[in-house]
C-alpha cells in the first residue's frame, strides 16, 4: 500500500498554496515513501536545526531565502543554536563578517514565522509538547528527550525536513510515530553510581556506543534530575544515534522489559571518562551549557563563581538559551558570572560557534561537547563535573 | 533498469560508480564536487556532471545542502542512482531538483558508461 494523500494536501504539492509549500511536500512525501508511510498526519510543534552560518554556508541560507519568499509556519516553530550571541557577540570574539551573515540566517527563518529561540532546549522555554503529542524535531538531544522523557513523539529529522514539517503542519506516519517502533529492545542494568551530569553523559556515551540501533532500557537509577536527563539523552543520541530510551521509574512511555540484558559497570563509566581525557589536554576554555543551561544551573554556576575571578589565559562561556539569560539578568546571576570574567552567552555554543584555532584544550562536564569539539575543533578535551570544571577555570 | 522515483528529471551522461557510501557533508567539497574523504574509493574524484552511483549515504543531515550548494555552483552530478536513498541525500536531491532513483542494482552499472536516466519513470537505460 502506497503514501494516501487527502485533498488539501494533494493541493499543497500540486502547488496551490506556493512554491515554498510545494518543496516541503516533496520532501514529506519523498521521505513518507522511503519509510514506507500509509498517510500523513498533523503535528503540533516544531524544532529546527541547521542554524549557524558556519554549518549552512552561503548555499544554505540562499535556499532558505528561497523557502522564505512564500513560505510561512503552520505550527509552532523553534530554532537550534546559531553561531553566536545574537546580541553580544562582539565581546565574544565573533568577527563582523560571521555576526552579518549569522543574522541573515535568523532573519530568513524570522520571515517565516520561526521564533528565534535560538536554543537546543525548546522544552525549557516554552516549546513543549505533551506526552502522546505528534511533533518534528530536529536537534539529536532534543528529540532524545522529547521522545524519552516526554513521551512526544517525533523521528530524528534534519534541518530541511523540519522546516518543511513547518511550512505544511504535517509529516509522514512512519518510525517513533507509530508506538510499535517504540518499544524496548535491549535491557542495561547499571551497576554504577550515577551522580552528576557529566556521569550521566558518560552513562550516555557507554550505552550510546553499545546498543546500535536497540532501543534501551535502563535500570538502576534511582534518581535523575531534568538536567541529567537532558545531558544523558545529548550524549546517548551522540554517540549512538539512539532517538528514545527508557528508564525505570523515570520516563513516562509504555514498553514491554526486553529479556535480553547487559550490566553496565563502574569501570566502563571510568574508561569512558579516560577516552574523552586527552593527558596532554592543556585547558584554555571552559564550557558549560551543552545542552543549553537550564536557570537552574546558571544558579548553581553563579554560587560558585561568586565573588572569585577566572585566571589569566583562560575562556569560560556558560551557554544557555536568551529567555533564560534574561531571567538570569533578573536574578542577579549575569553580573555575577560576568563579574567573574566568564561570559553568560545566549543562541550559540561551543559546538556550533566558529571557535576553530581560538582555542587549544576544553573542559565542559558534556561528553557531547567533548566529541564535538574534537571532530570540528580540534580542541584536546577533558570531562569533569561543573564544580570541577568551575575550579580550573579560577584555579 | 527499473528502480523506484525519488526525484523526477531527466538526465543523460557518464556513470561515476563507487560500491562505498559517501557522506556529502565533510566527505565532498561543495565548490568543486571533488570527493575528499581520506581513503574513500572515489577520493580526488569529481561528482559534477556525472551520473552519480553509490549504495547509499551517510553522515550529518547538513549533507543535504552539500547537494544544494553544487547545485547552485552547477557543479552537482546529472542524476543519483542509489541502492537504497537514505533520507539526507533523498532530501538533497529534491531541495537541488537532481533526478534520482534507487531500488536499483549499481553493481550493473559501470564507471564510464553512457546511460540515460528517466527518474520519473525510474527507468535507466544504457546507452552504450
Amino acid at each position: 500500500m502506497g503514501l494516501e494523500l487527502n485533498t488539501e494536501e494533494k493541493a499543497m504539492l500540486n502547488g496551490d498554496y506556493g512554491i515554498a509549500t510545494k518543496k516541503a511536500m516533496e520532501i514529506i512525501t519523498t521521505l513518507g515513501t522511503i519509510y514506507g508511510a500509509e498517510r500523513l498526519i498533523p503535528i503540533s510543534s516544531v524544532q529546527i536545526a541547521g542554524v549557524s552560518y558556519h554549518n549552512l554556508g552561503e548555499a544554505g541560507l540562499e535556499y532558505l531565502d528561497e523557502m522564505a519568499e512564500d513560505g510561512t509556519t503552520q505550527v509552532l516553530t523553534t530554532l537550534n543554536p546559531a553561531g553566536m550571541d545574537l546580541e553580544e557577540w562582539k565581546k565574544h570574539g565573533i568577527s563582523e563578517d560571521f555576526a552579518e551573515n549569522q543574522q541573515r540566517v535568523v532573519d530568513a527563518f524570522s520571515k517565516m514565522g520561526v521564533v528565534t529561540t535560538c536554543t537546543c532546549t525548546p522544552y525549557l522555554i516554552g516549546n513543549l509538547p505533551h506526552y502522546g503529542e505528534h511533533i518534528a524535531w530536529a536537534e539529536s538531544s532534543a528529540v532524545c528527550f522529547a521522545n524519552s522523557v516526554i513521551g512526544a513523539r517525533t523521528n530524528r529529522e534534519g534541518g530541511p525536513s523540519a522546516l518543511a514539517a513547518a511550512l505544511t503542519g504535517r509529516t509522514a506516519e512512519y518510525g517513533l510515530h507509530l508506538e510499535k517502533n517504540r518499544n524496548a529492545q535491549i535491557t542495561y542494568e547499571i551497576e554504577a553510581n550515577i551522580e552528576e551530569t557529566d556521569d550521566f553523559g558518560l552513562l550516555g556515551q557507554v550505552i550510546g556506543e553499545r546498543t546500535g540501533n536497540k532501543i534501551p532500557y535502563i535500570t538502576g537509577i534511582e534518581h535523575a534530575s531534568t538536567e541529567e536527563l537532558k545531558s544523558f539523552g545529548a550524549s546517548v543520541a551522540t554517540f549512538g544515534g539512539v532517538a528514545i530510551y527508557h528508564m525505570e521509574g523515570i520516563t513516562p512511555n509504555r514498553t514491554t522489559i526486553p529479556e535480553e540484558t547487559e550490566i553496565v559497570t563502574k569501570d566502563e563509566l571510568e574508561s569512558a571518562r579516560v577516552k574523552l581525557d586527552d593527558e596532554d589536554a592543556d585547558i584554555d576554555f571552559i564550557s558549560i551549557g551543552c545542552p543549553h543551561a537550564s536557570i537552574k544551573e546558571i544558579a548553581r554556576v553563579a554560587e560558585i563563581l561568586k565573588g572569585k575571578k577566572i585566571a589569566a589565559g583562560k575562556t569560560v562561556w556558560i551557554t544557555t538559551a536568551r529567555p533564560t539569560k534574561d531571567l538570569a539578568r533578573k536574578m542577579g546571576y549575569y553580573d555575577i558570572i560576568e563579574n567573574a570574567g566568564a561570559y553568560l552567552v545566549s543562541d550559540a555554543c561551543c559546538a556550533v560557534a566558529p571557535l576553530k584555532g581560538r582555542f587549544t584544550g576544553l573542559m565542559t562536564d558534556s561528553a557531547k561537547a567533548c566529541f564535538y569539539a574534537r571532530g570540528k575543533n580540534d580542541f584536546r578535551t577533558k570531562i569533569r563535573t561543573v564544580e570541577e570544571c568551575l575550579e580550573e577555570a579560577i584555579k | 533498469m527499473k528502480g523506484r522515483t525519488i526525484f523526477k528529471g531527466k538526465a543523460r551522461g557518464e556513470v561515476l560508480m563507487t560500491s562505498e557510501d559517501i557522506s556529502f557533508y565533510g566527505g565532498c567539497d561543495p565548490e568543486t564536487g571533488v570527493i575528499v574523504e581520506k581513503g574513500h574509493e572515489l577520493e580526488g574524484k569529481s561528482v559534477s556532471g556525472k551520473v552519480l552511483a553509490f549504495p547509499t549515504g551517510k553522515g550529518s543531515t547538513v549533507g543535504s545542502y552539500v547537494l544544494y550548494a553544487l547545485s547552485k555552483a552547477g557543479k552537482a552530478p546529472l542524476a543519483i542512482i542509489n541502492e537504497s536513498t537514505d533520507p539526507v541525500v533523498a532530501v538533497g536531491c529534491i531541495i537541488s531538483e537532481i533526478p534520482a532513483v534507487d531500488k536499483v542494482d549499481i553493481k550493473k552499472l559501470k564507471t564510464g558508461q553512457k546511460v540515460e536516466v528517466d527518474a520519473a519513470e525510474g527507468v535507466i537505460s544504457i546507452v552504450s
